[in-house]
């Protein structure tokens, strides 16, 4: 097994063993990289010069026998949404193509203060709106079990990276799936993690309220070791929320015997391939088998999430976006003769479709005289939801649904129909909506060879028992199936 | 044409800066006047991926404005995106609040007249939220350059009722509200660096109407005196376009100082859709209710309130009580040497407003930088109030005991200032003054009269300032009719 395929955890135990030097394990993911990645497509900007020194660093403090934080010397992709000072952070924007942070965010800092060894930037849909990576301005990016299928949205760059082991972990951004799906789709393990546990200070916001920095990584315990480090309250963000998560990716294995989990029946019905569906009861009979409780429960609000969540992200969309004008950075048109023509041109030349659309469909909803009709019912709606899981998780530690309806769809196959593309977050953006933490991993494969994904979701700061059960699961099914990129 | 048979109706919004140490939502420095672009950071420039975090002095003073303006308190409240574009809002989006202010229903009695008639002004809401930047337009460059120090400076706005009629009662509840923003010391209350600044509506209607008339904003007034120039314009314009068979529309003009008018900057047709939403970066506002109730209790009383009670309890006319009143010092001193209860109220604030100002200025100090205090002030006060001194030879003591620690009475001796009440002394003096001013004395007898002021001034001279004055003129009045 080369070095790239490893754990972190693994690799953290040979750095400390001398098994492998930083500088090695970190030469071997830029091999990869150089190998695979004409066929992924997953970075948008490479820092290997930034990597070399970062593992030489690391290198440096483990011959004087300097203690290491627990990720030292781990390879980092993150997704291009999260500020990198002094490294380009477009969003995979045409209108921030040239956009370098004078800061770095929080949750990047807390992986650096580690001693994470930064790749590079990763693709994903422009301004984390999508669910394939096609949206993005810069690239394709593929999934590496098959080339001729999405790696999922919006952090697809970041799973398709870290499946490829083109990445050991990766950070990315679940704004409404997409940290979960894309690794759904590409086979590997995703935490959303509760709203408010990670700073989003650094984040370029998408839906304020929604949006969360997570890990994606190959097994359950990874993502656990990068959540702990990333975790944690951050002066600079209000909406941050004092945790301690300490000992967390420690206690992942302990016994899962006398847990229950809810299995809700909305998200089992029409809509959800049978293959899918099939994947994941079997997964709750695998768990049961172990002594884990199993029982149907409902979440009735459900088929409502998804209306409520466009709304909702849009609008605060609509906003946040409104700063990238052409004034200060970024992209401005070439020719205008008055201020509004700047405006109106830098922002139609510089927005993909999709974020015209959103930002459309977001200025409506707060526009005078439907304020009240769209987004006010959207966040009853929203309280609704968050008060129908509370009281499912009286009754339950976890509850066990799919990721996506179906596997990854083919390239282009819904492009042009943003309706389906959204329906692909049916499965995901109540978890949002309601800030809870969930957790994706890989639990069986499709007829067309590519993974499925499901998904546990935990009461609020519940990570603990999510990644609890999804490590007992891991271990039980096998874990991580490498790509067929590969060959 | 009739302007008299028109009631002018003027509703205001102050937007006070707050003198907070930092600013609203970052941890710059609040101050003016710093090089271009250099008391800012990320998070005031909005730079992506920056968030805000409320800085909770602002909260305070805003909820200590509420206080003094009697408003009910909303101590959970939110705040929302008030959302447009404009180069010097750099996250196109400003920090405010919309359907929950911090404060709301208060009233400010203003003082319409010197005899201390008041109106009630009724005051719809106080809210927080963040300054924008500066656009700057220059000869040595094209186009225009933005200054973002300004950026997220925290200010209040303080919206009335239309409850105003006629730009002197809004200039008086200007003054009202700026005296009370000094007075809990919340806002450096500078106009020239814009730190008050007011959006003024105006509308017309006849006398005996009830009705309000559709009425028209006007922004960029940056004076108190500019504020009544706006609204005399605006008023006389209305009423032109009505006398005239015209209509009034719903909409905003820009009033323009320099020119004395005002000019057309949006119809209600193309009024903006500011797209309100709550602040999903920052959580709801709560303030502990004994921490309101803390605030309220640390207001002082109010300068309205104060000068209105020296008008009627200390009998001050309204011109001294307002320069009182204008400076906390000079008040509470007063207060402090009317308490003694020792002299007469407009004794002691004859002699603050006078000599001890004049002195002060001179100097350039403040009352606390001084030894006066107000039991040596009284004293001296009580010397010529019992005619043991002169009005004059208190000029001179009053300038030692500010300056030393030397009490009156010891200046007095120690000068020999003490007034000569010994008739037959004073009159061998007036005799002598009589004797060498042969000219003046003539004078007199030829009918002019007024010259006995000036041998007045010559006894006080001979006397060094210690003879009586009053005592002296009528013994020269005497002398002269006798010679």
């Amino acid at each position: 097994m080369e070095l790239y395929e490893k754990s972190a955890a693994e690799l953290g135990r040979m750095l400390r063993a001398k098994e492998a030097s930083a500088a090695e394990i970190t030469e071997s993911v830029l091999g990869r990289i150089a190998q695979v990645e004409p066929r992924v497509g997953a970075y948008l900007t490479l820092t290997e010069e930034t990597a070399r020194s970062q593992a030489a660093r690391v290198d440096e403090k483990l011959a004087k026998g300097e203690a290491l934080a627990p990720l030292a010397g781990i390879p980092l992709a993150v997704k291009d949404n999260i500020s990198t000072k002094d490294v380009l952070t477009t969003c995979a924007s045409k209108i921030l193509y040239n956009y370098v942070p004078s800061f770095d965010a929080f949750a990047y800092a807390r992986a650096m203060e580690q001693g994470m060894v930064l790749l590079g930037k990763v693709n994903m849909d422009e301004f984390a709106m999508g669910s394939s990576c096609e949206n993005s301005a810069m690239k394709t990016t593929r999934n590496p079990h098959n080339p001729d299928y999405v790696p999922g949205g919006s952090s697809g760059g970041s799973a398709a990276a870290v499946a490829a082991c083109e990445a050991v972990l990766a950070l990315g951004s679940d704004t409404g799936g997409s940290i979960r799906q894309p690794a759904a789709y590409c086979g590997v393990v995703g935490l959303k993690p509760t709203y408010g546990s990670v700073s989003r200070y650094g984040l370029v916001a998408f839906a304020s309220s929604l949006d969360q920095i997570g890990p994606v990584a190959r097994t359950v315990e990874d993502a656990a070791l990068l959540f702990e480090a990333i975790a944690g309250r951050d002066p600079m963000d209000a909406t941050s929320i004092p945790h301690d998560y300490t000992g967390l990716a420690a206690g992942i294995h302990a016994p899962v015997q006398g847990m229950t989990i809810g299995l809700p029946k909305e998200y089992f019905g029409e809509g959800v391939e049978e293959e899918t569906r099939a994947a994941v009861l079997a997964a709750a009979d695998a768990l049961k088998a172990q002594g884990v409780t199993v029982k149907e429960i409902s979440l009735p609000s459900t088929p409502y999430g998804l209306a409520a969540y466009y709304i909702i992200s849009s609008a605060e969309a609509s906003s946040n976006l409104a700063r990238f004008d052409g004034v200060k950075y970024g992209y401005r048109t070439p020719e205008y003769s008055s201020l509004t023509e700047m405006y109106e041109k830098t922002r139609s030349e510089g927005f993909g479709d999709e974020v015209k659309r959103r930002i459309m469909l977001g200025t409506f909803v707060l526009s005078s005289g439907y304020y009240d009709a769209y987004y006010k019912r959207a966040k009853l709606m929203q309280n609704r939801i968050a008060a129908e899981f509370a009281e499912a998780f009286a009754g339950c530690d976890a509850i066990l649904a799919p990721t996506a309806p179906g596997t990854a769809f083919r390239l282009g196959e819904n492009y042009d129909n943003p309706l389906k593309m959204y329906a692909a977050d049916v499965c995901t953006v109540n978890i949002n909506i309601a800030g809870l933490p969930a957790v994706s991993i890989p639990c069986g494969t499709g007829k067309n060879g590519l993974p499925i994904g499901m998904q546990l979701i935990g009461a609020k700061f519940e990570e603990a028992k999510i990644l609890r059960l999804a490590a007992a699961y891991e271990s039980l099914c096998g874990g991580f199936a490498p790509a067929a990129i590969v060959d | 044409m009739a302007y008299e048979d028109y009631e002018v109706i003027v509703g205001l919004e102050v937007h006070a800066e707050l003198n907070t140490d930092s600013k609203i939502y970052c941890s710059c420095k609040n101050s003016f006047g710093a090089e271009v672009n250099t008391n800012c950071c990320p998070v005031c420039t909005g730079m992506p991926g920056t968030l805000p975090t409320l800085n909770e002095k602002v909260v305070d003073y805003a909820i200590k404005m509420g206080h003094a303006l009697g408003c009910t308190i909303h101590n959970v409240c939110k705040q929302d995106r008030k959302n447009y574009f404009y180069p010097d809002l750099p996250k196109a989006y400003q920090i405010s609040q919309y359907d929950i202010p911090l404060c709301e229903h208060g009233h400010l009695d203003i003082i319409l007249d010197e005899e201390g008639h008041t109106k009630r002004i009724g005051v719809t809401r106080i809210h927080i939220e963040e300054d924008a930047g500066k656009l700057i337009h220059g000869d040595s460059f094209q186009g225009s350059l933005v200054d973002f120090n300004r950026c997220g400076v925290p200010l209040i706005e303080i919206v009335s009722e239309p409850d105003l009629r006629g730009s002197g009662e809004a200039k008086a509840y200007l003054e009202g509200i700026k005296s009370i923003l000094q007075y809990l010391d919340i806002s450096d209350c500078k106009m020239q660096e814009g730190s008050i600044r007011c959006d003024v509506n105006v509308s017309v209607r006849k006398k005996g109407s009830a009705e309000f008339n559709t009425r028209v904003e006007m922004k960029n007034v940056n004076s108190f005196s500019g504020a009544v120039r706006a609204i005399d314009y605006e008023a006389h314009r209305q009423i032109d376009v009505l006398e005239s068979g015209g209509e009034i529309y719903q909409e905003t003009r820009r009033w323009d100082d320099a020119a004395g008018v005002n000019v057309l900057l949006r119809s209600k047709e193309d009024a903006q859709d500011y797209r309100y939403f709550p602040e999903p970066d920052l959580p709801t506002i709560v303030v502990d209710p004994q921490r309101v109730e803390q605030l309220r209790q640390s207001i002082p009383e109010l300068p309205n309130h104060r000068l209105l009670r020296y008008m009627k309890e200390n009998g001050l006319p309204y011109f001294d009580a307002n320069l009182l009143v204008e400076n906390q010092d000079k008040a509470a001193f007063f207060e402090a040497a009317s308490a003694l209860g020792k002299v007469s109220d407009k004794a002691v604030s004859n002699w603050l407003l006078g000599d001890v100002s004049r002195l002060l200025y001179e100097k350039n100090l403040t009352l606390a930088e001084t030894r006066l205090t107000p039991e040596k002030l009284v004293e001296m006060i009580a010397l010529i109030e019992s005619g043991e001194i002169s009005n004059t030879a208190g000029k001179t003591v009053v300038e030692e005991i500010m300056f030393t620690d030397a009490t009156a009475a010891q200046v007095v001796d120690a000068r020999g200032l003490r007034q000569i009440s010994d008739t037959s002394a004073l009159e061998a003096m007036a005799r002598q003054v009589l004797a060498g001013n042969a000219k003046a004395v003539e004078q007199y007898k030829g009918g002019k009269t007024n010259v006995l002021g000036f041998l007045v001034g010559q006894c006080m001279r001979a006397s060094k300032g210690q003879g009586n004055p009053a005592v002296l003129k009528e013994m020269l009045t005497r002398l002269l009719e006798e010679m």
